[in-house]
This record gives C-alpha cells, sequence and structure tokens, in this order.
C-alpha cells in the first residue's frame, strides 16, 4: 500500500546543509497501523510531509497504490499536531469538514452532507455542527481534524504527533478514538509520535527511528490483544516488556548514531 | 441597559463638550471668519436643503463610492496576483514603491489633462490615492497566510477556486480590511480636493465657493457636513467589518483568554 525506499531528504540553506533524513525504507500494508516513533528533532515531521507529497525527497521516493508520490495524492488524508493553525478559523466546523468533499463533482449533496455528519457522529461531536473551530477546546478541535479527514474517506490517514499539545486525559481518549475508527474503517493508519507508550498502545507494528540523520532503528511488532483499553492493555507484563524494548532501543539509536546533524 | 447608557455616555460625551465649549467661547464673537456656532448652525439648516444636497452632496458621494470601489477592486486583484507569486512581485515591487510615493493631488493637473475635468477625472484622482494602502495591505494579507493552512489545503487537494476562496481571501482579509479602513479617509480626502480644482458642482467646490463669496458661516457648515460625512461613513464601515470579520474578533478574544 504505502512503500518508502530509500528516502533522504537534505535541508540546503545557504552556509548550511542539514541532512534531516538519510535513509529511510519501510512499507505500511494495506490495513495496518503503524507507529513511527523516534527521539525528538529525527525528522518526523519531514517523513511525513515526504509521504504526503508537500515536500519533495532530496533521493528515494514514496510509493502509494503502486505509483510514486510527486504531490499530495489522492486518498491520503493528514491530520496534522497543530489543530489550531490547520483548521480554517473562519469556518464553521460543519464548514472545515466538508471543504475537502466539494472538490468531487460526482457527490451528490444529500451524500455530502451524510458523510460529513457521519464523520462528526464517529468522532463524538454531531452537536456542535455550527460552532467555529476556536470556540472549542484543544481536545474537540482534534477530533473535527479527525472528522474532516475521515469524511474524506483516505486508504491512508496520515497522522504527525496529533495528541502532542493535549492534556493527558483527552490523549487518551482520543487514543481510543483512533483504534476504534480504524477496526471500523478498515483505514491503514501512518501515526507519528515521539511518545513511546502512545506508540505502543496504538500500534500494530511500532518503527523505530534513529535521532537525526535518520534511519530504521528496528521494527516490532506489537502483539497485544487486538481489543485494547487504556487500563488493562496498559497493565500487562507484554506492555511493559515491548514498552521497555523500545525505549532501550531509542536510547541506543541516540547513542549509536551521534553523527553531527549539521555539516559542511 | 445601564451599560449602553454608559457607552453612549462615554461615546457622546467628549463631542457634547467640545460642542459646548465652541458654542460659549464664540457665543459674542465679533470676528468675520469666526462667526458664532449658533449663526453656523443656523447657516447648517438653510444651505443645507434637499436640493442642495442633491445637487452637490449627492454628486460628491456618488464619485466616492465610485472612486472608492475601482481602488478597492483593483487593489485587491492586483494584490492577490502580486502576493501569490513571487517573480510578479520582485518585478512591481520597486516601481510601486515609487508611485506610492507621490502624493496622489500632485497628480490631480496631470490627470486632468488625460481624463477631462469630469466626473472621469474625480474618480481616477480618488481611486489612485486609495489604492495603495489596500494593494500593500492585500499582498502583506497573502504573504502572511499560516503554513499549516497552506499544507492542509494542499494535503486535501483543492483546486485553484478553493484555494482562493476558502484560504487565501479569508486569510488575508483582516489585512485587506484594515487596508480599506485607510483607504475610506484617503478617499474622501481626494474627493474634496479633486473638487477643488476645476468643477462645477460637489462638496469641496461649494466650500470653496462659499469661502471665495465670504460666506463664512456657509463655508463652516460646510466643513462640518464633511465631518459628519467621514463620521457616518466610519460608523458604516465598523458595521460591515463587525460582519464580515466576525470569526477573526471571536479568533483573537478566544486567544487571548486562554
Amino acid at each position: 500500500m504505502l512503500e518508502v525506499r530509500g528516502l533522504k531528504k537534505v535541508y540546503e540553506g545557504r552556509q548550511r546543509r542539514v541532512e534531516a533524513i538519510r535513509n529511510l525504507t519501510f512499507t505500511v500494508d494495506a490495513g495496518d497501523l503503524v507507529c513511527l516513533v523516534g527521539p525528538s528533532g529525527c525528522g518526523k515531521t519531514t517523513l511525513l510531509k515526504c509521504i504526503a507529497g508537500l515536500l519533495a525527497p532530496t533521493a528515494g521516493a514514496v510509493w502509494f497504490g503502486g505509483r510514486p508520490v510527486t504531490g499530495p495524492p489522492e486518498g491520503m488524508a493528514v491530520v496534522f499536531q497543530e489543530y489550531g493553525r490547520s483548521l480554517f478559523p473562519w469556518l464553521t466546523v460543519r464548514a472545515n469538514v466538508e471543504l475537502p468533499l466539494r472538490r468531487r463533482r460526482k457527490l451528490r449533496r444529500a451524500e455530502r452532507a451524510r458523510l460529513v455528519e457521519e464523520a462528526l457522529a464517529a468522532v463524538g461531536l454531531a452537536d456542535v455542527h455550527h460552532a467555529y473551530p476556536w470556540q472549542l477546546s484543544g481536545g474537540m478541535q482534534q477530533r473535527v481534524a479527525i472528522a474532516r479527514a475521515i469524511a474524506y474517506q483516505p486508504q491512508v490517514l496520515l497522522m504527525d504527533e496529533p495528541f502532542a499539545a493535549v492534556d493527558a486525559q483527552t490523549r487518551a481518549e482520543l487514543e481510543d478514538l483512533i483504534r476504534d475508527l480504524w477496526r471500523r474503517l478498515g483505514v491503514t493508519v501512518l501515526f507519528v509520535t515521539h511518545d513511546i507508550d502512545e506508540a505502543v498502545y496504538l500500534g500494530q507494528r511500532v518503527i523505530i527511528l534513529s535521532a537525526s540523520p535518520t534511519v530504521v532503528a528496528e521494527q516490532v511488532t506489537v502483539d497485544l490483544p487486538a481489543q485494547r483499553d487504556q487500563l488493562h492493555t496498559r497493565a500487562l507484563p507484554r506492555f511493559a516488556e515491548l514498552r521497555g524494548h523500545v525505549y532501550e532501543q531509542i536510547q541506543l539509536a541516540k547513542r549509536g548514531t551521534r553523527v553531527p546533524a549539521v555539516t559542511g | 441597559m445601564r451599560g449602553v447608557l454608559r457607552r453612549a455616555g462615554l461615546a457622546l460625551g467628549l463631542p457634547i463638550a467640545l460642542l459646548a465649549v465652541w458654542w460659549i467661547s464664540t457665543e459674542d464673537s465679533q470676528n468675520f471668519y469666526l462667526p458664532p456656532l449658533r449663526t453656523i448652525l443656523r447657516a447648517f439648516v438653510e444651505t443645507w436643503t434637499l436640493d442642495r444636497l442633491r445637487a452637490d452632496v449627492a454628486p460628491s458621494l456618488a464619485r466616492l463610492a465610485a472612486g472608492y470601489a475601482l481602488a478597492g477592486i483593483v487593489g485587491v486583484t492586483l494584490g492577490l496576483l502580486i502576493g501569490s507569486f513571487r517573480w510578479i512581485r520582485a518585478l512591481l515591487e520597486p516601481v510601486l514603491e515609487f508611485f506610492r510615493a507621490i502624493p496622489p493631488p500632485v497628480l490631480v493637473p496631470i490627470i486632468m489633462l488625460f481624463a477631462g475635468i469630469d466626473h472621469t477625472m474625480k474618480i481616477v484622482v480618488i481611486a489612485v490615492g486609495a489604492i495603495w494602502p489596500i494593494l500593500l495591505n492585500t499582498v502583506e494579507g497573502v504573504r502572511s497566510v499560516d503554513e499549516v493552512l497552506v499544507d492542509t489545503s494542499r494535503a486535501f487537494r483543492l483546486g485553484p477556486v478553493a484555494r482562493l476562496r476558502y484560504l487565501i481571501v479569508p486569510a488575508a482579509s483582516p489585512q485587506i480590511v484594515t487596508g480599506l479602513r485607510q483607504a475610506l479617509s484617503i478617499s474622501i480626502i481626494l474627493m474634496v480636493i479633486s473638487e477643488m480644482f476645476a468643477s462645477s458642482n460637489g462638496l469641496g467646490f461649494t466650500i470653496i465657493e462659499f469661502q471665495r463669496s465670504y460666506a463664512i458661516p456657509e463655508m463652516w457648515s460646510g466643513i462640518l457636513l464633511l465631518g459628519l460625512i467621514g463620521f457616518l461613513l466610519s460608523v458604516l464601515f465598523r458595521v460591515v467589518e463587525n460582519r464580515v470579520l466576525a470569526w477573526y474578533h471571536g479568533l483573537r478574544r478566544a486567544q487571548r483568554s486562554s
């Protein structure tokens, strides 16, 4: 479904050259829920932008559904970390969710309205259609962004540290929402985070990235039961084991690749 | 209710006090050029009859509206273009800075040569002077569109028309409105100035006529009327702005309180 092959991204400045991503190769199968976890500043956002077609890689390529990604492809939706800046403040919640659907000429009006309503109901926001995003709490705003993404009916949902800026309780709720939506809709999810607990709790697979310049340090299959909940899953011995392992790997990755990020 | 009274009192307090000071200090003025306010107000009622409003104020306001609208349409359109394309900006910026630096009233004699002395000349003068704040603010507004919103629009594959309508124009609208507000006062000034050259009607023309014929109270009353018109137009502008930018003011309040 999604293939990242030998991806490299170098930012060329006037004086300096920053190698954000050195060489990344991994695949995401259809219907999978993969978490990308790595130390802060390891180029996670850069990677996600390359996958979404928002940024051109320096070398290597991203393949999506058998085609190389050269610009934002159809069938891919993105949820950004900065919910406050990714929702249109001049549009109501409903109009925000509806906006990406306007381009689809084939979609009838009633059908479009149904998609919007279902998406908002699925994230638990059936009653705020006419509010503006800035009238809602941070957690609710991120729910709107998630609703917009699922109303778009993507094959792949990309999420860039979507819960980094919300409080811990809201975060737990939103994590469960993502697991729930993934199971119900059968959408493929690629979830970027710096939080190890979150990666292990959410993912079917965790891809551990090294510090910048980034390579894949390890891929871990999360063999926890599919039915997860905050209380019991996090108390499982296997959860603690996996968490410990990912933590170790990240520490190793940080130490092992202590190559200066800035050269030249 | 008390809040409303309080606000009305605050808003009206100073104007009333100033009028009172004017009234009292000119009460027994013998100065020919500074008649008592009482005389000016009487002249106001006698001068600005319906016929006069129709003959002199209406054409002025019509030219103001036409010039302002022209400046708005051309300014916003050009601003959107210049703000969106870096090469257009690089090409035009030095020239724009030059033209902006020329005070519009000095263009009146030149524009007169090309556009004659009728309505067209006055409308062009107003538009040429008022376009700059609109144009430059629109350019700034377009350039400051949030990157995350731009990425969001691209990721969801909005087409060019949708990008313009739902992203760029609304994102730039607070700045565009700022430009339009500045342009409104410039337009009023130029409306008067353009009528001081070669004109046969209009507010500016009438006031100059009164001054030349030593109808001093009438001249003062014309100035009062100009002030009133400017005030009413800015109130009207505020009302429209509050509707159009309701989201922006709400967003700002939400950001301040969090």
